[in-house]
C-alpha cells in the first residue's frame, strides 16, 4: 500500500474510532433518558443507580403487563382502570378514559402516557398496545397458550356475550 | 486488496462484470419476491393476536433489514472511494443511496400503517423508530452532499465521509430494542440467526418471510447494478468502448 493511501486509511480509521467512542459515551450518558417508559418497578423503587423516583404530577410514560382480572370500569363507566406489573414485585394502577387499541387485553404489554397522580397511580391520556416478536397461527396459540383469537369484527359480539371486559 | 480491486478501477471492467452479474440478481429476485409476496400475503396463516394485520411484516422486515444492509454496502464503497480514490466506487455510492433511502422510507411507512391499528399510534419517538428515521436522513444527506459541490469528486469525498460516519447508526438501530425500553418489539429473524435460538415464528410464516428477504435483496441489488451501469455509461459516453456499446454492440 503506498504511503498516501496508508495515510488516508489511517485518517479515516482514526475519525471513525473517535466518533464511535464519542457516540458510545453520549449514549451511555443518556441511556436512562432514551428509555421510552418507566416500568412499574422503576416507578415504585426508583430508576437507575441513583434510584430517582418521579414526582407526583409529573408527566411520564409507563409500560408493563396488564394484570389479568384487574380491568374494571369506574365512575361514569367510560373510565377504565387496570393494574400494571413487570418482572418486579411492584404494581401500579392506570386509569384511562377513551378508546383502547384493538390489542389491549389482560396479560398484554401496554405503554401508557399520562400524569402521575399518586406514587402508584397514573391518569393516562394515551394507551398504546405493545406486542412481542412472537407470531403464530390461531390454532397453535390455542394449543400452546390457551388463547383464542377473535377477529375484530366479532369482538363486540363476544364481549357482550360473556359480559366481561376481557377478550379471552 | 489493491490487486483484487485494481481491474475494477477501470469503468469498463466494472461495467462488464455488472452485465454478467445482473441476471443472477434480477431474475431470482423477481421470482422470489413474487412467490414470497403471494405466499405471505395470501397463504400464510393469520396471527393469533393481530389477525391479518401482521402480514405487513412480509414487506416491513425485508425493507428495514436491507435499508441497513445497503447502508453498510454504501459505506464500504465510500471507504474504497476515499482511501483508494477509485471513481467507480464513488459512482457506486451514488447508485446505492437512493435505493437505500427508498427501502428506509418503505420500512418507516409500513411501520406507521402497522403501528396505527396495532399499537394505537402512527408514530412514537422510541429508540428504534427514531434511529431508523435518522438512517433516512443519513441517506438523504449523502445524496445531497454528493451534488452540493461544484467539483464532483469533492462532493463524492464529502458524501463518502458522511456515509462512513453514519455506520455508527447501524448497530444503534439493531440493538435499540434490546438496550432500551421501546414500544417496538424485538427482532424475529436475527435472534434466530445470531443466537441460534428457535425462531419465534412457525415455519409456515417464517418461510415466506425468508423468501421475501432474498427477493428484496435480489431486486434491490439488480436496481443498484443497473443504476451503476447507467452512471458508468453516462460518464464514459465519449470513450470508444462506451460508444461501441451504445451503438448496439456488446
Amino acid at each position: 500500500m503506498n504511503p498516501r493511501r496508508k495515510r488516508r486509511l489511517t485518517m479515516v480509521s482514526i475519525i471513525l474510532v473517535t466518533l464511535a467512542a464519542a457516540t458510545g459515551l453520549v449514549l451511555y450518558a443518556l441511556s436512562q433518558n432514551i428509555d421510552l417508559f418507566y416500568t412499574p418497578t422503576e416507578l415504585v423503587e426508583g430508576k437507575g443507580a441513583a434510584q430517582v423516583k418521579p414526582e407526583v404530577g409529573q408527566r411520564l410514560r409507563v409500560g408493563g403487563l396488564v394484570v389479568p382480572g384487574s380491568v374494571e370500569r369506574i365512575d361514569d363507566g367510560l373510565t377504565i382502570a387496570f393494574d400494571l406489573i413487570d418482572e418486579g414485585p411492584a404494581q401500579i394502577t392506570v386509569e384511562y378514559t377513551g378508546i383502547l387499541p384493538d390489542l389491549f387485553r389482560e396479560g398484554q404489554g401496554i405503554v401508557a402516557q399520562g400524569e402521575l397522580i399518586s406514587s402508584t397511580r397514573i391518569r393516562a391520556s394515551e394507551v398504546l398496545a405493545k406486542h412481542d416478536e412472537e407470531y403464530m397461527p390461531p390454532e397453535l396459540a390455542k394449543a400452546l397458550k390457551g388463547i383464542e383469537h377473535v377477529p375484530p369484527a366479532n369482538q363486540q359480539q363476544e364481549e357482550s356475550d360473556n359480559g366481561s371486559g376481557g377478550y379471552e | 486488496m489493491w490487486r483484487w480491486l485494481h481491474p475494477y478501477a477501470k469503468p469498463e471492467a466494472t461495467y462488464r462484470l455488472n452485465k454478467k452479474l445482473l441476471p443472477w440478481f434480477a431474475w431470482p429476485g423477481v421470482v422470489l419476491l413474487a412467490v414470497g409476496l403471494v405466499w405471505g400475503l395470501v397463504f400464510a396463516p393469520a396471527d393469533y393476536q393481530q389477525g391479518d394485520s401482521y402480514r405487513i411484516i412480509f414487506i416491513h422486515v425485508p425493507s428495514a433489514m436491507w435499508a441497513m444492509g445497503f447502508y453498510v454496502g454504501m459505506a464500504v464503497a465510500a471507504l474504497i472511494a476515499v482511501v483508494w480514490q477509485i471513481r467507480t466506487a464513488e459512482w457506486a455510492l451514488m447508485a446505492i443511496a437512493p435505493v437505500g433511502a427508498v427501502l428506509t422510507f418503505i420500512s418507516l411507512f409500513t411501520g406507521a400503517i402497522w403501528g396505527h391499528p396495532m399499537w394505537g399510534t402512527w408514530w412514537i419517538w422510541d429508540a428504534r423508530l427514531t434511529s431508523q428515521l435518522i438512517l433516512l436522513f443519513l441517506y438523504l444527506g449523502v445524496m445531497a452532499l454528493y451534488v452540493a459541490f461544484e467539483d464532483q469528486r469533492t462532493g463524492a469525498k464529502a458524501a463518502g465521509i458522511l456515509a462512513m460516519v453514519g455506520v455508527i447508526n447501524i448497530p444503534i438501530i439493531h440493538y435499540s430494542v434490546y438496550w432500551w425500553n421501546t414500544l417496538h418489539q424485538g427482532s424475529t429473524i436475527t435472534q434466530m440467526v445470531t443466537r441460534l435460538e428457535a425462531p419465534t415464528m412457525p415455519a409456515e410464516m417464517l418461510w415466506p418471510l425468508l423468501v421475501n428477504l432474498f427477493g428484496f435483496l435480489g431486486v434491490c441489488a439488480a436496481l443498484v447494478i443497473m443504476r451503476l451501469n447507467n452512471e458508468i455509461l453516462r460518464r464514459e459516453v465519449r470513450r470508444p468502448w462506451a460508444i461501441a456499446i451504445l451503438k448496439g454492440g456488446q
